[in-house]
C-alpha cells in the first residue's frame, strides 16, 4: 500500500502568526543510510507549544525522523536526505547552516539517561558554557533544575557526581541540561523507555508543564503515553513492498482523532494491537 | 490459567519427565580445588619472584651500601681508579629524559588515540571517496575502516622495533635532523637555561625524542582503548547540546577516559625509566647535571649497561647499588601512579 504524501496533513501555513504556528516543518522525501532507504514520504509540521508524538512499530524510522530535526543524523556516516526541514522558516539543511548551531536551538533528550561523569551542577551548566553564557550561571542552573522538577531532590548535593542519581533523576537531569539554554524546541527520543512507571509519570507531568514554554516532539513506543501527553500524533509504518524496510508516515492528526477514529487501516490495526 | 510447561513440550516426551541432574563427582570436585590451589601458587610465585630479585640485588649491593651509604646518591663523580662513586647525575638524567619523553610521547600518543577513536582518518577517506561516488562500493566502501586498521597496526608495530635499532636510527637520523634547529636555538636563545649549550652529537634532546617515540605505542594503544570505552551515549549527549567535535573531545571524551589515559602514561613512564640500549647510544654517557636540552648526560640504566662488562668485583657491588636505586625509583613511580589513579577514579566529584 503506497501512501500519497499530499493527503497526510492539511499542511498548515508556516507563516501563520498565531499561537499554533509551525516551528518545524519537516518534509522528508527520501532518507538513506548508505544504500539503505530508511524513510520516505514523511511530512510532519510541529507546532509551537504543542507536544507532537511519533508512534509506530520498531524499525519504522520514528527516531530517524526525530534525529533529522536537529541534524543528529549528520553524525552517521553515509546519511543522505532529500526533502527539507524548515525551522522557523529557515532550511536547516542549507549548506550555509552549521549543524552545531541547529543543535543549540533544538535540544534533545535521549532514550538512555546520559549524564556526563561530572557533578550535577556542571552537567546542567555544560550547555551554558558552550554558548558562552556570561550571566548568572547558578541562577540559570537553578531555574533549569526547578523546571525539570529536580531542584528539591538535588539542591543539597549539586556538586556530587551526577552518576549517583537514580535513573529517573538522571533523565530529569538530562532534561534540565537540555532546557538550561532555553532552546526553542525539545526533541525526546523515547525518554521514558528506560524508566519505571513512577519515574515515567513524573516525566510526563513535566512534559505537560514544559509545553507551556517549549515546543516538544516525542518518539514513544507507549501508546498510552502518546494519548496522555500528545496534542498531535503521527503514525509511521514500515513498507516492505519495495524490498528492504522503509518507514513512511501513514497518518498524522490530532491525537484524539487518530486514536478514536483512525482513517487508515494500518493505524487501526496498530492501535488496536492487531499486527500482520 | 496458563500452564507453566507448554503442552507441546510434553507432547514430544514419552512417559514421565526424567531428570538427568547429578551432583558433581569426586574428580570434578577435586579438579576444582586443585585448580584453585594452582592459581594461588602461581599468583604468589610472581610476588615471590619480585621479592627474590630485590633481595639478590640488595645482598650484592650490601658492601657498597656499607661503604658509600647516602653519599652514593648525592655524589657526582664516577671514577673506578680512585673508587669514587656517585649517581646523582644519573638519577637526574634518568628523571629528566623520562619526563621529557613522557611530555612529548603523551601529547602525541593521546593525539593519535583521539585521531583513531574519533575516526578522523576514515571520515576523511570517506569524504574523498564521495567525490568519486564510490563510497558504498563493495570494495572501496570498506577502505576507510581498513586504512584506520592499518594505521593502528603500524603504531603498535613501533613497539616491536628493537631498542638498538632505535638507537642507530637516533644517531644517524635524529641527531643530524635536529642539529640545525638546536644550533639556531643555542645562538639566538642561549640565555634560556634549557638552550645554553651546543649539541655535540649525543645529548638529552635526541635521547628524549627517540624515547618518546618508543613509549608512544604504549600511550596510544591504552588511551585508544580507554577512549573507545567511553559510552557512545555521552558523545551523543554532547553533540545533542550543540557542542562541536573539538569541545566534545576536550570536555567530555578525554575527561571521561582520563583514568585509562593516565594509566597509560604511568605505564609509559615505567618503560621510559628502564629503557637502556637506545639511551646508552644516544644520551652521551657524561656525568653532567645540566638543564640544557643539548648537553650530554647519563641515565642509571645506561650506566649499568656501559659499566658491567669491565667491572671489577668491587665495582659490581657499586653497580648493584645503582640498580637498586633504579628499582626503587621505578617502584616509587608506579606506586604514586596507582595512588593517583585511585584518587582519580571518582572524576570531578565535588568539583565545580
Amino acid at each position: 500500500m503506497v501512501q500519497n504524501a499530499q493527503n497526510l496533513s492539511s499542511a498548515p501555513n508556516p507563516a501563520n502568526g498565531n499561537g499554533k504556528s509551525v516551528v518545524i516543518d519537516c518534509n522528508i522525501t527520501e532518507l538513506y543510510y548508505g544504500k539503505f532507504k530508511a524513510v520516505r514520504d514523511t511530512r510532519i509540521p510541529i507546532e509551537r507549544n504543542r507536544i507532537t508524538a511519533f508512534i509506530g512499530p520498531s524499525g519504522c524510522g520514528k527516531s530517524t525522523v526525530l534525529r533529522c530535526l536537529n541534524r543528529m543524523n549528520d553524525l552517521v556516516r553515509g546519511f543522505r536526505f532529500e526533502g527539507h526541514v524548515h525551522f522557523q522558516g529557515a532550511d536547516i539543511y542549507h549548506p550555509s547552516i552549521d549543524p552545531v548551531a541547529v543543535r543549540r536551538y533544538i535540544g534533545m533528550v535521549f532514550q538512555q539517561p546520559n549524564p556526563f561523569a561530572m557533578s550535577i551542577y556542571r552537567n546542567v551548566a555544560f550547555g551554558l558554557k558552550l554558548n558562552g553564557y556570561k550571566g548568572d550561571r547558578e541562577e540559570r542552573v537553578k531555574r533549569a533544575l526547578c523546571a525539570a522538577a529536580l531542584w528539591d531532590e538535588v539542591k543539597d548535593k549539586l556538586h556530587t557526581s551526577a552518576l549517583s542519581l537514580s535513573g529517573g533523576q538522571q533523565q530529569r537531569l538530562c532534561i534540565a541540561r537540555a532546557i538550561a539554554t532555553e532552546p526553542e524546541v525539545l526533541l525526546m527520543d523515547e525518554p521514558c523507555s528506560a524508566l519505571d512507571p513512577i519515574a515515567t509519570r513524573r516525566i510526563e507531568e513535566l512534559m505537560l508543564e514544559l509545553k507551556e514554554s517549549y515546543t516538544i516532539a516525542i518518539v514513544t513506543h507507549n501508546l498510552q503515553q502518546a494519548q496522555r501527553v500528545a496534542d498531535k500524533t503521527g503514525f509511521l509504518y514500515v513498507d516492505t513492498t519495495q524490498g528492504g524496510r522503509t518507514g513512511y508516515l501513514v497518518e498524522f492528526g490530532l491525537t484524539k482523532q487518530l486514536f478514536e477514529d483512525p482513517k487508515e487501516k494500518h493505524t487501526q490495526d496498530y492501535i488496536h494491537g492487531r499486527f500482520s | 490459567m496458563q500452564k507453566i510447561v507448554p503442552a507441546n513440550i510434553r507432547d514430544i516426551q514419552d512417559g514421565p519427565r526424567k531428570s538427568i541432574s547429578r551432583p558433581p563427582t569426586f574428580i570434578e570436585k577435586h579438579c576444582n580445588s586443585v585448580f584453585g590451589w594452582a592459581t594461588y601458587f602461581f599468583a604468589w610465585l610472581t610476588v615471590l619472584l619480585v621479592l627474590y630479585i630485590v633481595c639478590i640485588i640488595a645482598i650484592q649491593a650490601a658492601p657498597a651500601i656499607r661503604d658509600y651509604g647516602l653519599g652514593f646518591i648525592t655524589g657526582t663523580t664516577w671514577d673506578a681508579n680512585t673508587h669514587q662513586y656517585g649517581v646523582l647525575p644519573e638519577i637526574w638524567g634518568t628523571m629528566y629524559s623520562s619526563l621529557l619523553a613522557l611530555v612529548i610521547g603523551s601529547l602525541f600518543g593521546v593525539a593519535v588515540a583521539v585521531f583513531l577513536s574519533e575516526h578522523f582518518l576514515s571520515s576523511f577517506v570517506f569524504s574523498i571517496e564521495k567525490l568519486f561516488g564510490v563510497q558504498f562500493h563493495s570494495f572501496w566502501g570498506k577502505l576507510p575502516d581498513k586504512f584506520e586498521q592499518i594505521l593502528k597496526n603500524l603504531i603498535e608495530l613501533l613497539a616491536a622495533i628493537p631498542s638498538v635499532v632505535y638507537g642507530l636510527w637516533g644517531i644517524f637520523f635524529v641527531i643530524p635532523l635536529i642539529r640545525p634547529v638546536c644550533d639556531w636555538l643555542n645562538t639566538n636563545l642561549g640565555w634560556i637555561p634549557i638552550f645554553n649549550t651546543t649539541l655535540s652529537g649525543p645529548g638529552m634532546l635526541p635521547a628524549s625524542i627517540v624515547l618518546a617515540i618508543m613509549i608512544l605505542p604504549t600511550v596510544s594503544a591504552i588511551s585508544l582503548n580507554a577512549l573507545l570505552a567511553v559510552p557512545p551515549k555521552l558523545r551523543e549527549a554532547s553533540y545533542g547540546l550543540g557542542a562541536t567535535r573539538w569541545e566534545t573531545i576536550l570536555a567530555i571524551l578525554i575527561p571521561t577516559a582520563s583514568k585509562g589515559i593516565f594509566g597509560s602514561i604511568i605505564l609509559a613512564f615505567g618503560r621510559a625509566l628502564g629503557e637502556t640500549m637506545a639511551l646508552a647510544m644516544l644520551v652521551g654517557n657524561a656525568n653532567v647535571i645540566s638543564w640544557s636540552l643539548f648537553s650530554p648526560a647519563n641515565t642509571l640504566a645506561a650506566l649499568l649497561a656501559n659499566n658491567f662488562p669491565e667491572a671489577g668485583p668491587k665495582e659490581v657491588g657499586v653497580l648493584m647499588f645503582a640498580a637498586l636505586i633504579l628499582l626503587a625509583i621505578t617502584l616509587f613511580v608506579n606506586m604514586i601512579g596507582a595512588f593517583i589513579l585511585q584518587k582519580a577514579s571518582t572524576p570531578n566529584e565535588g568539583a565545580r
